[in-house]
C-alpha cells in the first residue's frame, strides 16, 4: 500500500476491502472561536486493529477522540462507530466503546475500588459482577494494595492506571485511549503496552493518540499523522519510515582523506546514492539487509586497510518521520498549535 | 418505562457516590450543620425577644421560617455540587458511558436530601433546647418536616439548573444569594405577611416559600390563637399550594436542566 501525503486523503477508500471499518471517520470538522481544532479528518480503522493517532500538541488528537467518544459534536463530516452514526445515536456508541481520556477522569475522594465498582455499575454490571470486575482489574493494573485508599493518595501515575482500568470494566469492544501512557513510568508504560496487545488479540479494536514515536511503532498497526487538524500522513510505522528513507551505515574515519576510500569500498553494499559528510568526515550508506550487510561492510573496510572511529546501523525513527512531515518534532511544537 | 427505571438505578450509583463524598469530606458537613444552629439561636435570642406577636411567642412562630429558609438554601450544595463535577474530569466518564443522561442529577438531589435531613435534625434539636415545640402531635410534625424537604427538593432542581449554566463552582454561592435571598425574606418567615408594605405583601402571599412555612406552622402547632384567618388563597391552603408548587418546579426545572446536562461541552 502506498504511502499518502497530501493534505485530504479518502483512506476510507484506500482501505476499502481491508474488511469491515469499525471506526470510520471523514471530513470532520470542529471550530472554537479562534482555532480550528479540526479541519477535515478521515480515519479508517478496520476490526481488531489499532490505529496510532500521531501529533504534536494541539494538532486535534484529543477533539477527534472527544467527537468519537459522544463527548463533544463536531460541526461537520461524519464519524461512524461500529456502523453507529456518533452524532444520530450517541448512546448507542457509549454502549460499545470504552474511554480513557488524556485526564484521568476519575474520582478524588473515592477509593479505586470505589471508583471502578461504580463504573460498574453504571454500565450496568450487577451488583456482584462490578465488584469482582473491579478487584480483577485492579490487580491487572497492579493497584490491589492501594484499592481501599482513597484516590487522593494516588500518585499520577497509579491515577492514569485506575483511569485506564476504568475504560475497561465493561470490556467494550472499542477503546479510545488519549495519551493513556503519558506520565507512566518506563515499567507501567511497558506493562501497559502487554495489557493494549492482549485486548486487541481479544477482538477490541482501538484507537490510540500518543506523541510517543516509540509507542505507535510498537503498538499500532496503522498510523495517522496529524498537525492542524488534518491527517499528513498515513502508513504503518515501516511505510512512514520508508517515505525519508530507510537503513543506512554512517561511517567516520579519523584521517579525512581516508573517506574517499571507503567511499569506493563501501559502493558494492550501496543501494542508493551515497551522501558524504565532509565535515565531520561521515559517509551515508543507504543499504537493505540490516546487521549481517553492516558486518560484511566492516569486514570490507579492515581488508582495505581503512580505519575507522565510529560506525553505526542507522533505522529512521518516527521521529524523523516527524520531523520532516511536519517540519518540527514532535516534543517542541507547542508554539505551532 | 424502562428509561425512567435505569434513570433512578444509575441516580442511585451517583447517589451513593456523593454520599460517600460527604463521608470522605466532614469538613463540608460540619459548616452545613454549624450554620443552622447558629441561625436558630440568633433569631431566637436576637429578634425572638424583641418583636412582639399579638397572643404568641415570636419564637415558635420563628422557627418554621428558619426551617424554611435554611432548607431552601440547601439547594445551594445541588448546585455547587454540580458545577463541581462539571468541572472536575469524572464528568467526561459519566459522559461517554451508556448510563442515564438524566442520573447526575437525579443522583445529585437526592444526596442532597441527605444535608437537608441532617440540617432539619439539628435545629429541631437547638429549637427544642430554646423552647419551641411542636405542639400538633408527631405525625403532624413529621408531615411538616416532609413538606419542607419535599419543597427543598423541588428546589434543588432549580440550583441544579443554574449550577449547569456558570461557569465555576465559585460563582453558585453568590447566584444563590441573589435567587434565594430576597425569596425567603419577602415572605412570612420571619414576619407576619400582612405588616409588609402593599407590593411586597403580594409578593409574599404568593410566594410558594410563605406556603410552605405557613404549612410548617400549621403542621407543628405553631400558630399562635387569635391570629388572624389568611385572607388569600395560597395561604388559606398552604399544603396543597406548596405541593403545587414542587410538582411545578420539578416539571420546568429537570427537563431544562437535563437538557442543559446533554449539551453540555466538554470544558478543556
Ligand atoms: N474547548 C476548547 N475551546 C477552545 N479551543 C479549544 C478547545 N478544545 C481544544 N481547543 C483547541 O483546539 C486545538 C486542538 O486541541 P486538542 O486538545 O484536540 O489537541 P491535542 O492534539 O489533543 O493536543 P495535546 O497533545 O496537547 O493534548 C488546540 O489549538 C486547542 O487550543
Ligand atoms: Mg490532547
Amino acid at each position: 500500500m502506498g504511502i499518502c501525503h497530501t493534505g485530504s486523503v479518502d483512506w476510507a477508500l484506500t482501505r476499502d476491502g481491508e474488511g469491515v471499518h469499525i471506526i470510520e471517520v471523514s471530513g470532520l470538522v470542529k471550530r472554537y472561536k479562534n482555532v480550528t481544532a479540526l479541519a477535515g479528518l478521515d480515519l479508517a480503522v478496520p476490526k481488531g486493529t489499532i490505529l496510532g493517532l500521531l501529533g504534536p500538541n494541539g494538532a486535534g488528537k484529543t477533539t477527534a477522540v472527544s467527537i468519537l467518544t459522544t463527548l463533544i459534536e463536531a460541526d461537520e463530516g461524519s464519524a461512524f462507530v461500529d456502523g453507529i452514526d456518533v452524532a444520530a445515536e450517541p448512546g448507542r456508541v457509549r454502549e460499545r466503546i470504552g474511554l480513557s481520556g488524556q485526564y484521568a477522569a476519575v474520582d478524588q475522594d473515592l477509593t479505586g475500588f470505589e471508583n471502578l465498582d461504580m463504573i460498574g455499575r453504571l454500565y450496568r454490571l450487577g451488583k456482584r459482577r462490578a465488584r469482582e470486575r473491579a478487584r480483577e482489574l485492579l490487580s491487572v493494573f497492579d493497584l490491589t494494595e492501594a484499592a481501599d485508599r482513597s484516590v487522593k493518595t494516588y500518585s499520577g501515575g497509579m491515577r492514569r492506571r485506575l483511569d485506564l482500568a476504568g475504560a475497561l470494566v465493561a470490556r467494550p469492544p472499542i477503546l479510545f485511549l488519549d495519551e493513556p501512557t503519558t506520565g507512566l513510568d518506563p515499567r507501567s508504560r511497558i506493562d501497559l503496552w502487554g495489557v493494549i496487545r492482549e485486548l486487541v488479540a481479544e477482538g477490541a479494536t482501538l484507537l490510540l493518540t500518543t506523541q510517543y514515536l516509540e509507542e505507535a511503532d510498537r503498538l499500532a498497526d496503522d498510523i495517522v499523522v496529524i498537525d492542524h487538524g488534518r491527517g499528513i500522513a498515513h502508513g504503518t510505522a515501516d511505510e512512514l519510515k520508508e517515505m525519508i528513507g530507510g537503513e543506512r551505515i554512517e561511517v567516520t574515519t579519523p584521517d579525512h582523506s581516508q573517506i574517499d576510500d571507503a567511499r569506493s569500498v563501501l559502493a558494492e553494499f550501496a543501494v542508493g546514492d551515497m551522501r558524504m559528510d565532509p565535515k565531520h568526515g561521515t559517509l551515508v550508506v543507504p543499504i537493505t539487509g540490516g546487521a549481517p550487510v553492516l558486518t560484511r561492510a566492516l569486514r570490507a573496510l579492515d581488508s582495505a586497510g581503512i580505519e575507522i572511529s565510529d560506525v553505526g546501523l542507522r533505522r529512521p525513527t518516527l521521529d524523523d518521520v516527524f520531523l520532516s512531515l511536519t517540519g518540527h518534532a514532535a516534543e517542541e511544537s507547542e508554539v505551532s498549535a | 418505562m424502562t428509561a425512567i427505571l435505569q434513570a433512578l438505578a444509575d441516580g442511585a450509583v451517583i447517589a451513593k457516590r456523593n454520599v460517600i463524598k460527604i463521608k470522605r469530606v466532614p469538613e463540608v458537613l460540619m459548616f452545613v450543620l454549624i450554620s443552622p444552629i447558629m441561625f436558630v439561636l440568633l433569631f431566637a435570642y436576637v429578634f425572638g425577644n424583641s418583636i412582639d406577636i399579638p397572643g404568641g411567642s415570636y419564637r415558635e412562630f420563628l422557627i418554621a421560617g428558619i426551617f424554611a429558609q435554611t432548607v431552601v438554601f440547601g439547594a445551594t450544595f445541588t448546585g455547587a455540587g454540580l458545577a463541581e463535577d462539571m468541572q472536575k474530569g469524572i464528568i467526561d466518564r459519566f459522559r461517554a458511558l451508556p448510563m442515564s443522561r438524566a442520573a447526575v442529577l437525579i443522583g445529585r438531589t437526592a444526596s442532597d436530601v441527605v444535608y437537608n435531613v441532617l440540617s432539619l435534625l439539628i435545629m429541631a434539636l437547638t429549637g427544642l433546647a430554646v423552647g419551641w415545640r411542636a405542639n400538633a402531635g408527631f405525625v403532624s410534625a413529621v408531615a411538616g418536616f416532609l413538606l419542607l424537604l419535599l419543597f427543598a427538593y423541588a428546589f434543588s432542581w432549580v440550583m441544579g439548573y443554574v449550577g449547569l449554566l456558570v461557569p465555576t463552582p465559585e460563582v453558585i454561592n453568590n447566584a444563590s444569594f441573589v435567587v434565594i435571598f430576597p425569596l425567603t425574606f419577602v415572605a412570612n418567615t420571619f414576619v407576619p405577611a400582612e405588616n409588609l408594605p402593599t407590593p411586597l405583601r403580594v409578593f409574599a402571599e404568593w410566594n410558594p416559600i410563605s406556603a410552605v412555612t405557613q404549612a410548617a406552622r400549621e403542621l407543628f402547632g405553631n400558630i399562635p390563637p387569635g391570629t388572624p384567618e389568611p385572607t388569600v388563597w395560597p395561604l388559606q391552603n398552604p399544603v396543597a399550594y406548596s405541593l403545587l408548587w414542587v410538582v411545578a418546579i420539578i416539571a420546568v426545572f429537570a427537563p431544562l436542566a437535563v437538557r442543559r446536562y446533554r449539551k453540555m461541552a466538554n470544558r478543556r
